[in-house]
């Protein structure tokens, strides 16, 4: 027997599989079937939960999504997960879950004193108390109201699980699969339109599985099960149980989470957890059903008082008995149905209390019409309840009381796109808006068809307009005959009278509190929300908004659609972040790139740093080395003295063919290019539209009508965007096409006195200075495979890029460097490239950050006057040439101290160093072993008349002050013979 | 000197089976980006028909046989995959481009396959509306790929910097999805 | 948000870069044009409410330049020409 309060028969779960499961550290039972709060009901636990601000002890009121009380923690250490709604969590073998917000137990809660406090802790009560003083706020008052108000807590680990990420596409997409739903996607499916039927319920069937309603002779569930087999057996359905529609967006799209392996007492380490699926749906029919409210009145929120939808579901999906001594209290014949099914199910009643005065009923019950209830008792769960009628009060025995205010319709998904719900009087309801998403249309219990005769018809025809619309051939199915009858009942949302009468259960937000907002001018309807908090908690208002805009029109004189409505946007249900950002933990959130090289370098024991996607060595480190400087210096050495090898593969190389591929070089690039000769290579700089320079690099001409560009690693992909917008915006009928060949080409620089005898010792037929001189380029052959080969340096030695096929990559890196190694020389990463190219003053992005012209970088001559370029007229406009820029010049140290760092930044000797006085910025900085000395390069206000000045650098932010005289930015070998090969 | 040894873009990576999906490295092919020149889309389909007995695809769309095919890859190119390399007339009306060694060849087969890639791209794979001949070019994951439908199997075409990422991120589709079947 | 793009058909809004008003595609001033014309050319977008034309880049599709027609009071997504088409369909 799963619990004392079990049914003995009835119900939709498995009695032969017994579950075990902990609650608060205690071991109880339960069957296949339950949830977790059907199996805590069955074992007779009421008290679940501590309310958010007063700490009232809290029970079960619902039986689904929109739970605001049973919210408990699941599992342990990192595998913890807070908030999670008892109603909807599936019991499993093992199950471990502890209330929240609530210490040091459940039942002896030493913040319940706030309960007492209550009459200071009303609506506004932070805003009033915590103003002043101001420095109390973050170190005193929010880390006090954190602790005491609150839900659950997160483990602080790191999430060990595995969530999933997923798109979806379909004809039509069917939310919610109770009557309407179902007979929508059957009328779809037999169209044979491409369904996708998706339910947050483990089961599929809505209400049919929790009422006594027959379809067609048959009990409500086997009638769904016959629907399902159908839809089960067809190609072009798919259905999502305990899949959520958390959203809709445009264009028809909508988020949903499912859950994949939160059911489970041990998911294998590869299933998700909760995949978050982004459907596209050509239509979309929202049969998302309707929430029953509760009625307000005095003390309403004990354990015990219980929604009736609820009571129905418990006693008749569940077989659990909610109580020993139920009442039930309503406005509608929802009510008389409960009391129904509670005594089939041989549950005592002991009251059924009927707001509506003329209401009459022929069921055997102590029957009160007119009557309301004003009060409860039990400190720790329902013991009494007061029913008032114009002839008196009486108290009568119940330990679980059924409420039943009549149907909100489940209109979330149709506001998502800023519409808001519209107010129907007759109903007392609000409903779906007309048209407010795209593609989207609201059927059923949801577009406030409550009887499941005409959600069933008005499934088939939503379906059966979509369908049509999408151009489908539609046969209607006959709609099942039932014997539920048409809703009928009054609007009551709160029982007048003394004490607090709570609407919002998790938040804490009473009748009182409304009408206090009212008295101090919170009259609209936001303002009311703010101020009360009411409908801010994690179910959004679900079983409260309708009822505390009730109370505010009332309090305020006005109607309800004069009042106003506040609007819902998604998700319909929390959704954990976990689940959304899938697959972007660690590794995931993006693509890794490997040079050809990688495994060697690994090899080697380099450490591998991030440069935009790819991984590059940082350096080689040798036995003996103690720091990467060591490593760094000496690989500077080999460069500057023998030769060293590095992977330069990762900058971006784009292919360009066609008659017109010089002119439209000249268009992008501030010099000409036109007249390069096939053989020769030369540096280009590229601006952006606004005149700033947006990349460099050289570009060869390999063959006439053929070039080669490389851009930097960083700017590769802008670039290649830039050229794409270039051709097709200003020059379409250009005869050019480019492709980037990045990934064809393994590319290694060769740099070094003795470059040339590596190289040489790779190509069929050696080269010259003659046949290659420097900034020419041409095709060889490296054992009969076609390679390019560059002249050209990033170092300032004499420098060659020898690219081969990319396949042959890893072998070529392996021998290159073995090569070098013979010579004295090594392969080197990204610290000594970095040295070589400040010792030369070459630019990165460090340099080209966005906000730098051709003027600031001291290449104005490269901006070529004879032709036009993009982005040439936006860099002369005022304002961006002249004295007042701050142009790049070197930085040496000048003073004791002898460290420079990139981001401090410069002022004049004497002034002061705050920003009124700033005067430019370190950008790259590094130590010289070529110099002996540190050296910086930065930009400088009028900067290039400035060389010999002695100015200051300070790091405010590392604290380090460095006096630096002012320099030309190529620190060696300004002729640049080294690179000629005139000198070494 | 000798020559020098190869190394494929998936080298050591595939394949890899979970359930009944099995993802493998294509074969080494020819691979050559083929860009037509403005206004001479007309003449490269002749010059294609004449050299190759194959028509330049229309967008999301392959064509040719064994020897030689053509697949979409975007505004205004192709991706020829052959044995040997397209006839070097073509350039009078495209840029032709040598990308033998600028993708990974991946081919993803057996039942199921669409609803793995399903986890990293946003596209329709369904094979009724992806079908026998389709091509495309989209994200898998933050990756950009071209995508296409040859007879059983979906043939994934990404950077080759990228192959361990797209095979690490396909293989954790494929594992999810044998997982779930194993529920 | 899906974008027809009229090579590859309805993709999701994720799969374009996002660049700006269509107005920075009209006719460069000419050279004689004094700073404060180019610096409008650059920067001065007049943010409609209702139908704006906007340019897209099919960054991890096909690598086309769009112009988009949409409503950015409604999101309506009305359609997409090629950029390198404008003269012809525009």
């Amino acid at each position: 027997m799963s619990g004392p309060m079990r049914l003995e028969k009835g119900g939709l779960i498995d009695r032969s599989r017994e579950i075990r499961f902990q609650f608060d550290d205690q071991w109880m039972g339960g069957v296949a079937g339950d949830t977790l709060a059907s199996a805590l009901l069955a074992n007779g636990v009421r008290l679940v939960g501590r309310s958010f601000k007063y700490h009232r002890p809290r029970g079960i009121l619902t039986a689904g999504s929109e739970e605001p009380n049973a919210l408990v923690e699941i599992g342990k250490a990192a595998r913890r997960t807070p908030n999670v709604r008892a109603t909807t969590q599936e019991l499993y073998e093992g199950l471990y879950a502890v209330s929240q917000n609530r210490f040091p137990s459940l039942k002896w809660d030493l913040l319940e004193v706030n309960d007492l406090f209550a009459p200071f802790l009303g609506a506004g009560f932070y805003y009033k108390t915590f103003m002043w003083p101001r420095a109390f706020w973050e170190r005193l008052y929010e880390p006090l109201i954190r602790r005491a108000a609150g839900l659950g807590a997160l483990s602080k680990q790191t999430n060990p699980d595995h969530y999933e990420k997923a798109f979806a596409h379909c004809d039509l997409l069917v939310i919610g699969a109770g009557p309407t739903g179902l007979m929508a996607a059957l009328t779809a499916a037999r169209a044979g339109a491409d369904v996708i039927l998706a339910d947050e319920g483990d089961r599929m069937g809505g209400r049919l599985l929790s009422e006594t309603i027959t379809l067609d002779g048959q009990p409500g569930p086997d009638w769904v099960a016959g629907v399902l087999a159908e839809l089960q057996g067809m190609d072009n359905v798919r259905l999502m149980p305990r899949t959520t529609v958390t959203g809709a967006y445009d264009g028809g799209t909508f988020g949903a989470v499912e859950r994949v392996g939160l059911h489970l007492s041990a998911p294998a380490a590869d299933l998700p957890l909760e995949c978050f699926w982004r459907i596209t749906a050509r239509r979309a029919i929202l049969a998302a059903g309707a929430l029953e409210r509760p009625i307000a009145f005095r003390d309403n929120d004990r354990p015990g008082v219980m929604l009736a939808s609820a009571v129905r579901s418990y006693v008749n999906r569940y077989a659990v008995a909610p109580g020993r001594k139920v009442a039930v209290f309503g406005t509608s014949d929802d009510a008389h149905r409960t009391v129904a099914d509670l005594q089939a199910a041989g549950v005592e009643v002991v009251a059924l209390i009927d707001a509506r005065a003329d209401a009459t009923t022929t069921l055997d019950v102590p029957f009160y019409a007119g009557a309301t209830v004003t009060g409860t008792e039990g400190r720790l769960g329902l013991r009494r309840i007061t029913v008032t009628r114009a002839a008196g009060s009486r108290v009568i025995d119940a330990d679980c009381l059924a409420i039943s205010g009549g149907w909100n319709p489940t209109v979330h998904l149709t506001c998502h796109m800023n519409a808001r719900p519209v107010w129907r009087e007759d109903i007392a309801a609000f409903v779906p808006p007309e048209g407010a998403v795209p593609g989207l249309t609201p059927a059923g219990a949801c577009a406030s068809r409550f009887a499941t005769t005409d959600c069933l018809g008005d499934g088939v025809a939503a379906a059966t307009e979509a369908l049509t619309a999408l151009g489908a051939k539609v046969s209607p199915p006959d709609l099942p005959r039932t014997d539920d009858a048409a809703w009928r009942g009054a609007a009551l949302w709160a029982v007048p009278g003394k004490g607090r009468a709570w609407l919002d259960f998790q938040n804490d937000v009473t009748v009182k509190d409304v009408q206090q907002a009212a008295r101090e001018n919170m009259v609209s309807v936001e303002h009311m929300k703010r101020y009360t908090t009411q409908g801010m908690a994690p179910d959004q208002g679900k079983n409260s908004n309708v009822a505390a805009l009730a109370m505010l029109a009332d309090v305020t004189g006005r109607a309800i659609p004069e009042t106003g409505t506040t609007t819902f946007r998604p998700p319909y249900t929390p959704v954990a972040i976990a689940t959304m950002g899938a697959g972007g933990q660690g590794a995931g959130f993006a693509p890794q790139r490997y040079m050809t090289s990688h495994d060697a370098s690994v090899e080697k024991g380099a450490p591998m740093i991030e440069a935009g996607l790819w991984y590059r060595p940082s350096y080689f480190p040798r036995a003996g080395e103690r720091t990467w400087r060591e490593a760094c210096d000496r690989e500077v050495g080999h460069v500057r003295t023998a030769v060293g090898v590095c992977d330069v593969s990762t900058l971006g190389k784009i292919e360009l063919h066609g008659p017109d591929a010089g002119r439209f070089l000249d268009l992008v690039y501030t010099n000409t290019f036109s007249t390069l000769a096939p053989g020769r290579t030369r540096y280009g700089l590229m601006l952006r539209e606004d005149g700033h320079v947006m990349d460099d690099g050289t570009t060869a001409c390999l063959a006439e009508g053929h070039y080669l560009m490389t851009t930097t690693t960083a700017a590769a992909g802008q670039v290649m965007r830039h050229l794409d917008f270039v051709q097709q915006v200003h020059a379409p009928g250009m005869a050019v096409r480019f492709t980037s060949v990045t990934e064809q080409w393994a590319q290694f620089a060769i740099a070094g006195p003795r470059a040339l005898e590596v190289v040489n010792g790779f190509l069929d037929t050696p080269v010259d200075d003659a046949a290659l001189p420097f900034m020419g380029n041409c095709a060889v052959t490296l054992g009969g495979i076609g390679g390019r080969l560059f002249r050209i340096s990033f170092s300032g030695e004499r420098g060659y890029e020898l690219a081969v096929p990319a396949r042959y990559g890893a072998a070529l890196f392996r021998d290159l460097v073995a090569r070098a190694e013979g010579l004295g020389g090594g392969a080197y990463g990204m610290e000594a490239l970095n040295v070589l190219r400040i010792e030369k003053g070459f630019l990165t992005h460090a340099e080209l950050h966005g906000r730098t012209t051709a003027f600031d970088l001291g290449l104005a001559k490269m901006v070529s006057a004879k032709k036009v370029c993009v982005g040439q007229r936006a860099a002369a406009r005022p304002g961006l040439t002249g004295p007042d820029r701050e142009q790049l010049v070197g930085l040496k140290p000048a003073g004791a101290v002898k460290q420079i760092l990139a981001g401090a930044h410069l002022f004049a000797e004497r002034a002061e160093a705050v920003r009124e006085n700033d005067e430019g910025y370190v950008t790259s900085a590094c130590y010289s072993p070529t110099l002996g000395t540190t050296l910086g390069l930065g930009f400088l206000r009028n900067g290039r008349a400035r060389h010999g000045e002695v100015i200051r650098m300070v790091d405010h932010l590392r604290g380090v002050e460095t006096l630096c005289e002012v320099c030309d930015p190529v620190f060696f070998d300004p002729e640049g013979g080294r690179a000629r090969g005139e000198t070494s | 000197m000798a020559k020098l040894p190869e190394t494929s873009p998936a080298a050591g990576l595939l394949p890899l089976t979970h359930g009944g999906l099995t993802l493998s490295e294509g074969p080494a092919r020819r691979m050559w980006m083929i860009q037509p020149y403005p206004g001479r889309e007309a003449g490269l389909d002749a010059a294609l028909r004449d050299a190759h007995g194959i028509g330049f695809p229309e967008p999301s769309r392959s064509t040719g046989q064994r020897g030689g095919r053509l697949i979409w890859a975007g505004r205004a190119q192709a991706l020829w995959i052959g044995t040997a390399d397209p006839a070097p007339g073509l350039a009078q009306h495209a840029a032709l481009t040598d990308q033998s060694d600028a993708w990974a060849f991946l081919k993803l087969e057996g039942a199921g396959a669409e609803a793995a890639l399903a986890r990293l791209t946003p596209l329709d794979l369904h094979p009724s509306v992806f079908k026998r001949g389709h091509a495309a070019r989209a994200p898998l994951g933050h990756m950009s790929a071209i995508l296409h439908r040859r007879s059983a199997a979906l043939e994934l075409f990404v950077f080759r910097s990228m192959a361990r990422t797209a095979v690490h991120e396909i293989g954790v589709a494929m594992r999810s999805l044998a997982a779930r079947a194993a529920v | 948000m899906r974008i027809p793009c009229p090579l590859c058909g309805d993709r999701d809004r994720r799969e374009f870069y996002y660049m700006g008003a269509a107005e920075a595609l009209t006719a460069p001033p000419g050279p004689e044009a004094p700073p404060e014309v180019i610096d409008d050319q650059l920067h001065l977008r007049t943010n409609p409410a209702g139908e704006t034309r906007d340019v897209w880049y099919h960054e991890t599709g096909c690598g086309a330049w769009l112009i988009v027609t949409r409503d950015t009071v409604t999101h309506a997504v009305h359609g997409a020409v090629l950029a390198e088409r404008r003269g012809t369909t525009a």
